[in-house]
């Protein structure tokens, strides 16, 4: 058997309110709230990023994976927002858990699907039986540029997987990819933010590429919508999977345990894959997962998980999901101080 | 061991020297007490500094003051010691004269502060780089912890706190030298800006140019150039953790202790039998531990007796009646020597309205860090 | 700051907290030789949970240039639960939670940046357990 044998997320303690934003720039915060089901979103701390974050995940996957880090062969970390743009994320990452040196290290960038890809590499690693254990991650520290609508959702998170045969608490049983060239949504060099097609990144960029793969998985694997306990898909808002979940045959209450958007944001590498470790959570033995990402450019990563009677001896090892995003120590910004927190007050250094 | 005397002395004005680089520092200062000593020729030299190389981009210092009095050729050397760098060289100078190896030896101390924009920064290289700076603290912050830790013990008020920096305040009104000869009250360091909790701005002691220099000689020749000279009765100096966090009690400088012992033991005398103090009040916490390091009151006491006016004229002993590093200024590598001037003036009478009464037994304690180094001497009229 | 030379020697203490235990028991973060206690310079390899306690804090309203756009920020010394005392950043917590006798957790974070082009400095800041 092969899967998922230890999983960690990661949510920052700072959040801000949509009202907060909108009410800054003059947009209706109930549009927002009811329409776009974006209540609040997670900010980095001043002193977190994709590696911190990723690092925090990866100690939370290590805790229920219960494994000697030194076993682990490969290590991924898939992001947007990487802290360099020449040096990568995962040497830190791995000097800080202790894994390595002999280990396989590479950071990967596929707009909001790097880290399922992540996931999708290491889990074939143990597939072909090169290594016992693979780590695949995805973290992101969000970008949205003031005023643009991608400032209500871009949030900061991640989560972190480990695979392996033994001890395996969610089986992958199927896997799918979809992948055109769909230029909806990209960030050249040297920018500070994404830009984006506006309408151009719903029809023929998700849908198209979520439904695409969601349907070729379950043709895949010969299941049924009604098949499974929980699904899971890429949440830029929450209008958008609700949607396209009930184009694929999924209902609403399927849905409502993975779909963490309202209250966490979009977490872009890190969206799909920590509403996973969110129904990882309370999930129960022989419970089937279907989860489809989306990364812009565009493409879409499918995988479907049953979990095996293992989960519940790991599901407390490791803070959960839902308790950190409910944190009741959570500190609720004003505009200042997010302006500050994501550093977009641009002066000149020297 | 000859005995060894203080026979001259010359220091800058303390403060904003715009119009002064280092070298025309030390020799203002260096040539003032040539003069004073009536002194043309020096057989060695020391220079304090703790970091000319970040504030004025200027290393070989020995070198370069020793061509710009006019004495190139001269053996010198420069000592280092953080902020106790001008009480480390005055420690050098006074074995190189009591072991007979020169006779007539010039110890300045030298820092020119206001040259750099990130003070912070260099101040900060006295602590632990590695451990304690690339973790975000900086010198007042570690003074601020000592505070935390001494307040949270012995209960000592922010108001009991704030009387040090206003006693000094008092007592530097009398030095032309000082750079902040006026008096502030309880308002003035209440309200003023907070740099590391609970330590404000007025807890503080400023930044500083300025320089000092003293002649010794053997004791038995002092009369040959003056009247007006001190001799250097004990000399005590030890090293300490530089890293805070190794101190087993953050409420104690045991440096300050250990240095103070040897002193006191080399002179043979104790702390009552001490006139007068200038102590290094880098921030108002660390005079009221180093009193009570130097024997002068309990543990746990000090801050109290002080806001009592034990440390003023009148008191147990006069604490820094120059108006120590708070309000005369903390030229970091000049104030060790600097304070010893102050030992020199009002051990030979020469202190004015600051005078301290029958002055014969004067000490001086001058440290690096937060505790990582003391120097301490104990001068004696003749 | 630390350029990247610097920086990296100091990767198993400040990323893995790898520390050295003393036969007096003196625990010490960064690499000795001999044991400030008892001179010993046999000493065991050990590495710090990441938790402890905190003895004293302040908090910094006045900093260097490297972190003047985080102030106000806490900074503490901390006893970890082997007996190392460490000088640490405080994050993610209020400050009226911060006290002498404390708890805390050690978190990897970013200390500081370079500049904008210079190596980013991670390693140990620690969180008050509420």
């Amino acid at each position: 058997m092969i899967g998922i044998v230890g999983y960690g997320a990661y949510v920052p303690n700072y959040r801000i309110k949509s009202s907060t934003i909108a009410n800054q720039w003059g947009n209706d915060p109930v549009s927002i709230e009811k329409g776009l089901l974006l209540v609040e979103k997670t900010v980095p701390g001043m002193d977190e990023d994709t590696i911190t974050i990723s690092v925090a995940a990866a100690k939370n996957a290590l805790k229920r994976a219960r494994i000697d880090p030194q076993k682990i062969g490969a290590v991924y970390i898939g992001s947007e927002s990487h802290p360099y743009a020449v040096k990568p994320s995962g040497t830190v990452l791995i000097d800080a858990l202790g894994i390595g040196p002999h280990v396989h290290v590479a950071d990967f960038e596929f707009a909001c699907k790097a880290g399922s890809e992540a996931m999708y590499v290491a889990y074939s690693h143990v597939k072909s039986g090169e290594m016992d254990y693979a780590m695949g991650i995805g973290a992101d520290t969000s970008q949205g540029a003031p005023s643009d609508a991608l400032e209500f959702s871009a949030s900061a998170g991640g989560s972190a997987f480990i695979f392996g045969r033994e001890n395996v608490v969610a089986e992958v049983l199927f896997t799918h990819s979809y992948t055109t060239d769909t230029a909806d949504f990209w960030r050249r060099d040297h920018q500070s933010y994404p830009r984006h097609g506006g309408r151009f990144t719903g029809e023929p960029a998700y849908f198209k590429h979520i439904l695409g793969c969601g349907r070729a998985l379950l043709e895949k694997s010969g299941m049924k919508p009604e098949d499974f306990q929980y699904a899971v898909f890429h949440m830029p808002n929450g209008r958008f999977p609700l949607k396209a979940g009930k184009e694929l045959g999924f209902k609403q209450e399927q849905m409502n345990e993975g779909l963490i958007v309202p209250i966490m944001g979009n977490t872009y590498s890190g969206s799909s894959i920590t509403g996973l470790t969110a129904i990882l959570d309370v999930a129960k033995p022989g419970d089937k997962i279907f989860m489809v990402s989306f990364g812009s450019g565009a493409g879409s990563d499918g995988f479907i998980f049953q979990v095996t009677e293992k989960i519940s001896e790991v599901q407390d090892l490791a803070p959960k999901t839902r308790d950190m995003l409910n944190n009741p120590k959570k500190v609720y910004l004003d505009y200042g101080k997010y302006v500050v927190y994501r550093r977009k007050i641009l002066f000149n250094e020297y | 061991m000859r005995e060894v005397a203080i026979i001259g002395v010359g220091l800058t004005k303390f403060g904003e020297l715009w119009d002064q680089n280092i070298r025309d520092m030390f020799a203002e200062a260096a040539l003032k007490a040539m003069e004073n000593a009536k002194v043309e020729k020096i057989d060695a030299l020391y220079v304090g500094s703790m970091s000319s190389g970040l504030y004025a981009y200027q290393e070989h210092l020995a070198s370069l003051m020793a061509d710009y009095i006019g004495q190139i050729g001269v053996p010198a050397a420069r000592i280092e010691s953080a902020c106790s760098s001008g009480g480390q060289a005055v420690r050098i100078g006074y074995m190189d004269v009591a072991t007979g190896m020169h006779d007539i030896v010039l110890v300045g101390g030298v820092e020119k502060m206001w040259d750099v924009e990130d003070g912070t920064f260099v101040l900060a290289t006295a602590a632990d780089q590695e451990y304690e700076v690339y973790n975000g603290v900086t010198f007042p912050g570690l003074y601020a912890m000592i505070a935390k830790a001494y307040m949270e013990k012995y209960g000592l008020t922010r108001e009991e706190l704030a009387q040090v920096p206003i006693k000094n305040h008092k007592h530097a009104v009398n030095n032309p030298n000082a750079q902040y000869p006026f008096e502030i009250d309880l308002k003035t360091v209440l309200n003023s800006t907070m740099v590391a909790d609970p330590l404000r701005l007025m807890d503080c002691s400023p930044i500083t140019d300025g320089a000092a220099c003293i002649i010794l000689c053997p004791l038995e020749r002092a009369k040959e150039f003056t009247d007006k000279y001190v001799k250097i009765r004990g000399v005590g100096a030890a090293t300490g953790p530089i890293a805070l966090h190794d101190h087993k009690d953050l409420t104690r400088l045991e440096v300050v202790h250990l240095a103070a012992q040897r002193a006191y033991q080399m002179a043979g005398v104790g702390a009552e039998d001490i006139d007068f103090v200038e102590v290094h009040d880098c921030f108002s916490i660390a005079e009221i531990v180093v009193a009570e390091e130097l024997g002068f009151f309990e543990y746990g006491k000090g801050g109290k007796a002080i806001a009592e006016g034990q440390a003023t004229y009148g008191g147990k002993v006069v604490i820094n009646p120059s108006g120590g590093l708070k309000a005369k200024g903390h030229p970091v590598g000049a104030t060790g020597v600097a304070q010893i001037i102050e030992a020199y003036y009002q051990l030979t009478y020469q202190a004015g309205k600051r005078q301290v009464e029958n002055a014969r037994l004067g000490m001086t304690q001058n440290m690096g860090g937060s505790g990582g180094s003391c120097v301490v001497h104990i001068l004696e009229g003749m | 700051m630390a350029n990247s030379q610097r920086y990296t020697r100091e990767i198993p203490r400040r990323y893995r907290l790898e520390a050295q235990k003393f036969p007096s028991g003196f625990v010490s973060l960064p690499r000795r030789y001999v044991d400030p206690i008892s001179g010993s310079k046999e000493y065991e390899n050990i590495k710090l949970k990441g938790t402890g306690t905190i003895l004293t804090y302040t908090i910094i309203h006045v900093t260097s240039d490297q972190f003047k756009f985080i102030t106000p920020y806490a900074v503490a010394i901390i006893e970890t639960d082997e007996g190392a005392r460490i000088t640490a950043m405080i994050t993610d917590t209020s400050f009226e939670d911060i006290k002498i006798g404390a708890r805390v957790e050690l978190v990897f974070r970013k200390i500081m940046e370079e500049g904008p082009s210079g190596i980013v400095n991670y390693g140990y800041k620690a969180k008050v357990i509420v």
